[in-house]
């Protein structure tokens, strides 16, 4: 290289670093952790267009990682963290990745009452209320209407005459929904361990006499999906979400809530603890909840926003789906996961262990 | 004596990146997660030092039984991975012409252009119930029924050679191109046959290699996660699956910690075992004269 090069080279790099230096001074970053389903590119680029000066970077999830990495940096790397509703409490007891939210910053006058008074019951620790409601939805039993028209609760699942034709992702929820489906209640058991541990031995020898019923145990949506589409499964455990957005391709595929009560969780926003944008954070939230957003964001996760009326907000074949699913029995009938205590987790985790181990 | 120092001071500066790299990213984090391993929980962030995560896992037979499993399925991949490597390392080694030796070590090397991930999900698009072999089989009129040949031990095992083969393909190839051709001319103008030959010539002198190739695959393998987890069914459990597990959903790093030690413990240990009972040394392995 020639001198008058090098110097035009040494100054350009100057310049550029310069620029740069500057331009991530001015613009503020937003590091959001959250669901596959709840950053649509749309929406991500709707809020860089009204605030110009601040920059969002996703990364998808789920609540078993969220945990995860906040714990490993104690709160630290994310600026929005979306939880479900019974996985705060007891991880801010013991880890303490989240601060308490602000609520006068939050409209929290758009959002469905009772859902923000479960949620603020739920994670309320010392007085701080450490989240607030997005999206909600449920649990139950997928099917292929022309294949199984009778499959109404969590039991059909380990059926005889649908054997190796259904599904299940082993995890707690499948614990739970057949707990009721066996008549017992393990949220109310959850007060007291031994009555619970009783619970999931029964459980427990229930899902492994069931194994031989099940096809395969799926992991993720697309799993599910691709075992539903291709007709290999056709009575399977699911999210409504998941259900709702394959109705659409295939219109023999219901969603049906399990006639013991569909499992409802809801996921919210929290702000980790060493989050460094909670302005950007508060804006994003409050962005999120207009209704022309609801929508945008539900014809992605297919889910209903945590928003009065959000029912009406849902695209309209999802919207279709979602009533012929639900009567207002079922939706009388609703059962909101209850808040995990410590020691749960691990109780529930050994159960699993033993169904994914036992060969039948 | 001033050119002593300037040639130690090069080797230091020279090994100064490795040091580093081995120190702060393999030896540091692998005595902490010693440190975790040794931590029982007695109650939210309170811990005391003991061996209750060890203990929990000898007492419990899911865990040992997967750990074991693992082991024999890594040994199996190792071994199948060796009789599908060799022939293909030989050819390309010693009978493909000089030229194209490059190429055919290049498509070797094509199935790692893309992650683990898609090529597990190829897998699964080509043996699903619904998938293609398992349509290709009925149009011909080989089944009658759709076939499910995914979710079970035996696809694992496939995937699994799959992944790895490349990875016992090439310190073969590199042995084997060291081999004087003379030497296999030499053998048979002696009168041995083909076998002899093979089994006296290129076993041995290939050993190295094979060792080398035995221990990446056997390590790699035991320590894999995508494919066991995409390609197995209900039953099948793999260690690093537990690792998984225990550290994300159930929140026990301790336990997860003691697995990670486990894990890397136990599979030197088959490491070691190998060598021993193949009468080989590592060194030999890495250093050729």
């Amino acid at each position: 290289m020639t001198k008058p090069g090098l110097k035009y080279f040494l100054a350009s790099a100057l310049g550029a670093t310069f620029l740069i230096g500057t331009a991530s001074a001015q613009a503020e970053t937003l590091r959001l952790l959250t669901w596959g389903s709840y950053a649509p590119e749309k929406v991500i680029e709707l809020f860089e267009k009204k605030y110009p000066d601040i920059k969002v970077q996703v990364t998808f999830s789920n609540n078993e990682e969220m945990i995860a990495k906040l714990r490993a940096t104690g709160g630290a790397g994310y600026d929005v963290a979306q939880p479900s509703h019974d996985r705060i409490s007891a991880v801010q007891k013991e880890y303490g990745i989240y601060k308490p939210m602000d609520l006068s910053k939050i409209n929290t006058g758009v959002m469905a009452p009772n859902l923000l008074d479960a949620v603020k019951a739920n994670t309320t620790i010392d007085g701080g209320v450490y989240a607030v409601p997005h999206h909600w939805g449920t649990s139950g039993i997928m099917v292929d209407k022309t294949k199984a028209p009778n499959a109404k609760g969590w039991a059909d699942l380990c059926d005889p005459q649908y054997k190796g034709r259904t599904s299940m992702r082993l995890r707690r929820t499948i614990l739970l929904g057949t707990a009721f489906s066996l008549g017992k209640d393990p949220f109310a058991a959850y007060a007291n361990l031994g009555e619970y541990q009783k619970i999931l031995d029964e459980v427990t020898a229930k899902l492994i006499a069931c194994k031989s019923n099940i096809k395969a145990y799926w992991n993720s949506g697309d799993d599910l999906s691709a075992l539903m589409l291709s007709g290999e499964v056709v009575v399977s455990e699911t999210w409504d979400s998941t259900a709702y957005k394959l109705a659409g391709q295939n219109s023999n595929i219901l969603y049906v809530p399990p006639s013991t009560g569909a499992l409802t969780w809801i996921d919210t926003f929290a702000l980790p603890k060493k989050g460094e944008a909670d302005a950007a954070a508060y804006k994003w939230i409050n962005f999120v909840l207009q209704p022309e957003i609801v929508t945008l964001m539900s014809a992605k996760s297919g889910s209903m926003a945590a928003v009065k009326g959000a029912i009406d907000l849902l695209p309209d074949d999802k919207k279709a789906a979602a009533k012929a699913a639900f009567t207002d029995k079922d939706l009388a009938n609703l059962k909101f996961f209850a808040n995990i205590p410590p020691g749960i987790e691990d109780m529930e985790g050994k159960a699993l262990e033993r169904i994914k181990a036992a060969s039948n | 004596m001033l050119q002593k120092d300037a040639q130690r001071l090069s080797l230091l500066l020279l090994l100064t990146p490795f040091l580093l790299w081995i120190l702060l990213l393999v030896v540091l984090p692998q005595l902490g997660i010693v440190g975790i391993s040794l931590r029982e929980k007695v109650g939210p962030r309170q811990f005391t030092f003991g061996l209750a995560n060890y203990l929990a896992f000898v007492q419990e037979p899911i865990y040992w039984n997967t750990l074991l499993r693992t082991a024999v399925m890594s040994i199996l991949v190792t071994f199948l991975a060796l009789l599908v490597g060799f022939p293909v390392a030989y050819y390309i080694a010693k009978i493909a012409p000089y030229r194209s030796q490059t190429a055919l070590f290049l498509l070797c090397l094509v199935p790692l252009w893309v992650s683990d991930l898609v090529r597990a999900f190829g897998w699964i698009v080509l043996l699903r119930e619904t998938g293609l072999i398992s349509g290709a089989l009925q149009a011909i009129g080989i089944i009658k029924g759709p076939i499910e040949l995914l979710y079970n031990d035996a696809t694992v095992v496939v995937g699994l050679v799959y992944t790895v083969v490349l990875f016992m393909i090439v310190p073969l190839v590199s042995t084997l191109n060291g081999m004087d051709n003379s030497l296999l001319e030499a053998g048979h103008n002696l009168g041995g046959s083909r076998i002899t030959v093979f089994r006296r010539i290129v076993v041995p002198y290939a050993m190295p290699g094979i060792v080398a190739g035995c221990i990446i695959v056997f390590m790699m393998t035991a320590g894999s996660y995508l494919t066991p987890i995409l390609l197995g069914g209900k039953n099948s459990m793999w260690f690093t699956e537990q690792i998984y597990d225990q550290f994300i959903t159930r929140y026990n790093w301790e336990s997860g910690a003691t697995f990670g030690v486990l894990l890397l413990a136990f599979t030197s240990f088959v490491v070691w075992l190998g060598l021993r009972l193949t009468g080989q040394k590592l060194a030999t392995t890495v250093a050729k004269d």
